[in-house]
């Protein structure tokens, strides 16, 4: 079979952006809207037709799906065994991506259309929603760690692009350079955990890495360090970047913050395809995470998603921006992911996580990208993020309404619905293979429940507010994507994965546990009643709660004090202590002469004598003093 | 001398008439005139640099200490390559602001001496040689430095180099002469088979290192150049953060591989400390600095620290890789100071405060700027990143992790300053900005070289396995196994 086609996968929205990014003087903004939906129109028929293609009609090989490529190219030779390649994978889950990737970035540039209409940098907005959507699909098909990791980065700028979008504000000027800053920490681990694999591993390819009978998994054992395999620090590393990316505690901060860009970039980056980039590596690596050292790295990844997930949960409960609600939902729901993948097994029925993991990515790209884009269309109507400056819209934007509560409820689980069936998998696979994480799971559902349909209640029920201006629904480019996006949040529970998503590539058949769902539907409905009836009607009861739990309420409400305590960190001990003390050095005794000559009135001869008794000598010292130590370091201590 | 010296010689020959042709049209040429004198030197500098790309045959002369083979003759080629850039971004400078006090032709005379002198130290093949091109490389550099003497910055920058440069010179003399009391020789194919670890070798080696490290400024050597940096023409400074820096760095790893081998388990210490220093140093310093020349000239301290991660790998990937970076920064580096230059050309402005807005006024050169910015941040999947990961690699292939985590978490403080002027730039807005000029079309050149170079080293790749190829067989393996026994 020929992919060789995919190429314009890629190729097409890196064009766009380049024509829109060169001439947004020249060309006006209707046109660069339709160029936009145009180009991803025919990336997204490319990407459905290849899933067709590879799903239904490519021969299986014993059974499993195969590994396909694209392209593959030889792109640089380091040394005779490490070489850098390009090209485009094609298997279950880079395919399954591409699906995701382009629907919602489809979506969102015809959203945009109605959205942005009339802001300043309307061009500019679609040249950068294709930038991303090139490294987005970059990253996807990539076959080996290295060319994952441009892609990677090239997200990353592309995210801190459209975070600062309205760099009028400062706010989002902030927002940006802390989600640059804390994912380019967490970057730091991935380099390195690469650095390392491909030294002890051998190869950047992930079909040598991956190969559960191959050198790199195999020889797991042969490098130690501190206790662990070096292969498992490598994984951990890299896991560390994911985290990054995919806003797992404790690298999770930057997300909220993240909320100060355009609604739409919220939906399509912080939603749906770039936060789940992180899962979308460890289900990458799934044989070597699995394989090596029986599972440790695997380990810790399903518990720093069950944690994150718990935490993400809490704290929505206690936001009133409705944005930061969906962005600690996405934390949350991105958790269950991470939890579904450490839990999972490699061989058949046993891989059930990694099945789940990959569904409910799917699912919740459908879902919460269809809340972010209804919150979208509630803020272009109210002209405000929180919600207490809403109530009773349910009669002013009934597809709004009606939409959003197809979304809500897709996540909370309820019966039939697309979230419901990836959500029952990811909690039978953790009842099956870890108790304490299935009972987290459970709790977080049931959260997830109430936090959604808080919202819910407080945006369209309520007490009816005196709006300024009466609030009307949205135009008819926001609504089509809306509907789109709820009819896919409840179609998509209908899509076999387990017949085309599995750990080990073989297909195998769910059992549906009628007991497990009934559990898990019954946890998710009692958050709904509760928040019904907390909400549904302006009561009192929930301020008697937060009153009631004191102290953590308030620690909730500020996000359990993880940012300030990183800004401790950053401002008091890095800044003013360590780097304050070199700045005094440098102004002090490094500019200090140089100050001198801006000081006009010290005559010339002054000044030339402060020079040669002062600073030169200092030099000097410091030079010769330097040459003797290095000396002395060499000669006797080592 | 016949016509096969001639060849081997090519590029110091050419270029030495080229010097004599230039002092001897300063004389002829009215005052009136020497401002055409700009547009003559600048095409002659083309043509040699064009002449430079034909190929050579490895070869040695006078005994033995003028050595010439693929690397050097492609290294020649890359600093003639970057000096181009350097005078093409300085020809406004010179026709408006140095025509004023009448010394045009002495600028293109220096440097070109200098230019020569550091041919010299590349192609050396023993310890004298090498100390005659170092000197002539700095001498004149001096000069240029404190080329606009009105100016007391420039001239206090001058004083500064001349006492340091002494001090230097004079250390590694000394180094020079310990290694020639222990070696025996000045050559150096006889030093590295006669040379025994010794403590005065070892001594020798440190010493010879400090005065080589003041060219590269690697930390604790490094005191002069933020002040001389900010005090000198800026495009001087370009030249000596880039021209300077890479001709030092290229001849420490030649010496440290070819002629010290014997004492490679002392000097990798040596390295690695110094390494580890000067990336600390320069990155901190750089965090807060609010003049770009200044700030500029703490990332190329930085910088310097990265090379020498490549450097301690001491195989042939490791030359291959330090080429590669050097060669990635040239162009990353002119990058920037050229688009510092043309503010400074413009407004006289040097301050990262001025540099707010100017994406709105003048988009095409904070586009540069960007590029070159990002570039040395080493951001994927612009050149700079390539450079760095190769030197990682080469790092980790001997095992020295821990210096490649300090080089990443430096990596990743080095990005927040980098970011600094970029977000003046595209993000912050000003009452004041820089209004919009047009560049000559020199600068215009010389900005654009730097883009196609930033943009071809990252996305074509054979090149990196020609720097390969030329890099194999430089470490003698005969030596190696001699050394084995």
């Amino acid at each position: 079979m020929d992919f060789s086609y995919t190429i314009f996968i890629l190729l097409i929205p890196i064009t766009t952006f380049l024509l829109l990014g060169f001439f947004y003087n020249r060309i006006k903004p209707a046109v660069s809207g339709w160029i936009g939906v145009t180009a991803l129109t025919i990336v997204a028929g490319l990407s459905y037709y290849t899933a067709i293609k590879y799903f239904f009609y490519t021969p299986k090989l014993e059974g499993k799906y195969q590994t396909l490529y694209g392209i593959k190219m030889n792109w640089m030779n380091f040394t005779d065994k490490l070489h850098i390649d390009m090209g485009i994978l094609l298997d279950p889950i880079s395919i399954m991506m591409l699906v995701v990737v382009s629907t919602i970035s489809l979506m969102v540039h015809i959203y945009s259309r109605g959205y942005m209409d009339g802001d300043r940098g309307y061009t500019k907005f679609f040249a950068f929603l294709s930038l991303f959507t090139f490294a987005m699909m970059g990253l996807v098909v990539a076959t080996n760690l290295f060319q994952i990791y441009i892609f990677w980065e090239l997200v990353g700028v592309s995210s801190f692009l459209l975070i600062g979008y309205y760099y009028e504000k400062p706010s989002a000027v902030a927002a940006a350079k802390k989600a640059f800053i804390v994912t380019r920490f967490a970057d730091l681990g991935f380099l390195i955990g690469i650095l390392l694999m491909g030294y002890y591993g051998g190869s950047y390819d992930f079909g040598i890495l991956n190969n559960p009978e191959g050198a790199a998994i195999m020889n797991w054992a042969s490098s130690s360090f501190m206790g662990l395999s070096v292969i498992t620090w490598a994984l951990l590393l890299m896991f560390m970047g994911g985290a990054g990316k995919s806003a797992m505690f404790p690298l999770h901060i930057w997300l909220p913050d993240a909320m100060e860009g355009p609604t739409p970039v919220s939906a399509l980056i912080h939603a749906a395809t770039m936060v789940v980039a992180g899962v979308y590596l460890v289900a990458r690596m799934f044989p070597m995470f699995y394989f090596v050292e029986d599972g440790y790295a695997l380990h810790v990844v399903a518990w720093v998603g069950a944690i994150s997930s718990l935490i993400a949960a809490i704290i929505a409960l206690t936001q009133y921006d409705i944005k930061r609600v969906l962005a600690f939902s996405t934390m949350s729901q991105i958790g269950y992911m991470m939890l579904a993948l450490g839990v999972s097994k490699f061989d058949g029925h046993e891989g059930l996580g990694y099945m789940a993991s990959m569904w409910h990515l799917f699912t919740h790209a459908m879902f919460k990208a269809l809340l972010f884009l209804g919150a979208g269309s509630i803020i272009h109507a109210i002209h405000s993020n929180f919600m207490q400056d809403m109530g009773g819209l349910r009669k002013y934007m009934p597809i709004t309404h009606i939409t959003f509560l197809i979304g809500a409820l897709s996540i909370s689980g309820f019966p039939l619905t697309a979230g419901f069936f990836s959500k029952d998998e990811i909690l039978a696979a953790a009842f099956e293979h870890n108790k304490p994480i299935y009972f987290i799971t459970l709790f977080v559902a049931g959260l997830t429940a109430f936090y959604m349909f808080r919202l819910y209640f407080s945006i369209f029920w309520g007490k009816k507010k005196e709006y300024e201006h009466t609030p009307h629904e949205s135009p008819w480019s926001m609504k089509f994507p809306l509907m789109f996006l709820a009819f896919m949040s409840v179609a998509a529970g209908y899509i076999s994965f387990s017949e085309m998503v599995t750990a080990d590539r073989a297909i195998f058949h769910i059992h549906f546990d009628f007991v497990g769902a009934a559990i898990a539907v019954s946890v998710g409905l009692s958050g709904i009643a509760l928040a019904w009836f907390f909400y549904k009607k302006p009561t009192d009861y929930p301020e008697k709660i937060s009153t009631a739990f004191g102290r953590f309420y308030t620690w909730t409400f500020h996000k359990f004090y993880i940012d300030e305590l990183y800004l401790f960190i950053t401002r008091t001990i890095i800044f003013k202590y360590i780097s304050g003390s070199f700045a005094w050095f440098d102004q002090n005794v490094v500019d200090g002469s140089m100050r001198g000559i801006g000081n006009k009135t010290v005559s010339f001869s002054k000044l030339i004598k402060g020079l040669q008794s002062g600073k030169l000598q200092d030099y000097a010292v410091a030079f010769a003093g330097g040459a003797f130590i290095l000396v002395l370091i060499v000669l006797y201590v080592l | 001398m016949n016509i096969s010296n001639f060849l081997v010689m090519r590029h110091e020959i050419i270029l030495l008439v080229l010097i004599l042709f230039m002092l001897v049209l300063e004389v002829f040429t009215t005052t009136k005139n020497k401002k055409k004198l700009i547009n003559v030197a600048i095409g002659l500098f083309l043509i040699h640099t064009i002449i430079g790309f034909f190929p050579q045959e490895t070869a040695s002369l006078f005994g033995g200490s003028f050595k010439t083979y693929g690397l050097v003759h492609f290294f020649k080629n890359v600093l003639n390559f970057g000096v181009l850039i350097i005078l093409l971004q300085s020809a406004d400078w010179l026709r408006d602001k140095v025509a004023a006090y009448n010394k045009i032709p002495e600028f293109f005379i220096l440097l070109f001496s200098s230019l020569l002198g550091m041919y010299f130290m590349i192609s050396s093949g023993d310890f004298l040689m090498f100390y005659i091109g170092l000197e002539l490389s700095t001498l004149p550099l001096i000069a240029l430095i404190a080329y606009n003497s009105h100016d007391q910055r420039a001239t206090e920058a001058g004083i500064k180099m001349i006492l340091s440069a002494a001090l230097a010179s004079a250390i590694s003399l000394f180094g020079i002469s310990m290694l020639y009391a222990t070696g025996g020789s000045l050559y150096f194919e006889s030093i590295a088979t006669s040379l025994h670890e010794s403590n005065l070798a070892i001594f020798g080696m440190v010493l010879f290192f400090a005065g080589i490290g003041f060219k590269i400024s690697l930390a604790p050597f490094h005191f002069w150049t933020a002040d001389v940096y900010e005090g000198a023409p800026t495009q001087i400074t370009s030249y000596l953060s880039v021209i300077s820096k890479g001709a030092a760095v290229f001849i420490l790893m030649i010496i440290l591989f070819t002629v010290l081998p014997v004492l490679n388990e002392t000097w990798k210490i040596v390295v690695y400390i110094v390494a580890i220093a000067t990336m600390f140093t320069g990155n901190l310093f750089a965090l807060r600095q609010q003049n770009m020349k200044r700030f500029l000239a703490y990332s190329s301290i930085a910088q310097a620290g990265f090379m020498l991660m490549g450097i301690i790998n001491a195989d042939e990937l490791g030359i291959s890789t330090v080429v590669f970076f050097v060669l990635i920064y040239i162009f990353s580096n002119l990058g920037a100071f050229g688009v510092v230059q043309a503010i400074i050309n413009q407004t006289g402005k040097e301050n990262m405060e001025d540099y707010k807005g100017l994406y709105r006024t003048n988009p095409m050169l904070s586009l540069v700027l960007l590029l070159a910015l990002f570039s040395l941040a080493g951001i994927p999947p612009i050149a700079g990143f390539f450079g760095k990961f190769f030197l990682y690699t080469a790092a980790a292939q001997k095992g020295y992790f821990i210096l490649v985590f300090i080089a990443v978490v430096n990596v990743t403080i080095s990005l927040y300053y980098y970011l600094l002027p970029v977000r003046a730039m595209f993000l912050e807005t000003s009452e004041n900005p820089i209004p919009y000029f047009k560049s000559k079309n020199m600068m215009r050149a010389g900005l654009l070289l730097t883009v196609v170079g930033v943009l071809i080293l990252g996305l074509y790749s054979p090149l990196y396995g020609y720097i390969v190829e030329l890099s194999k067989n430089i470490i003698n393996p005969d030596l190696l196994t001699y050394l084995a026994k």
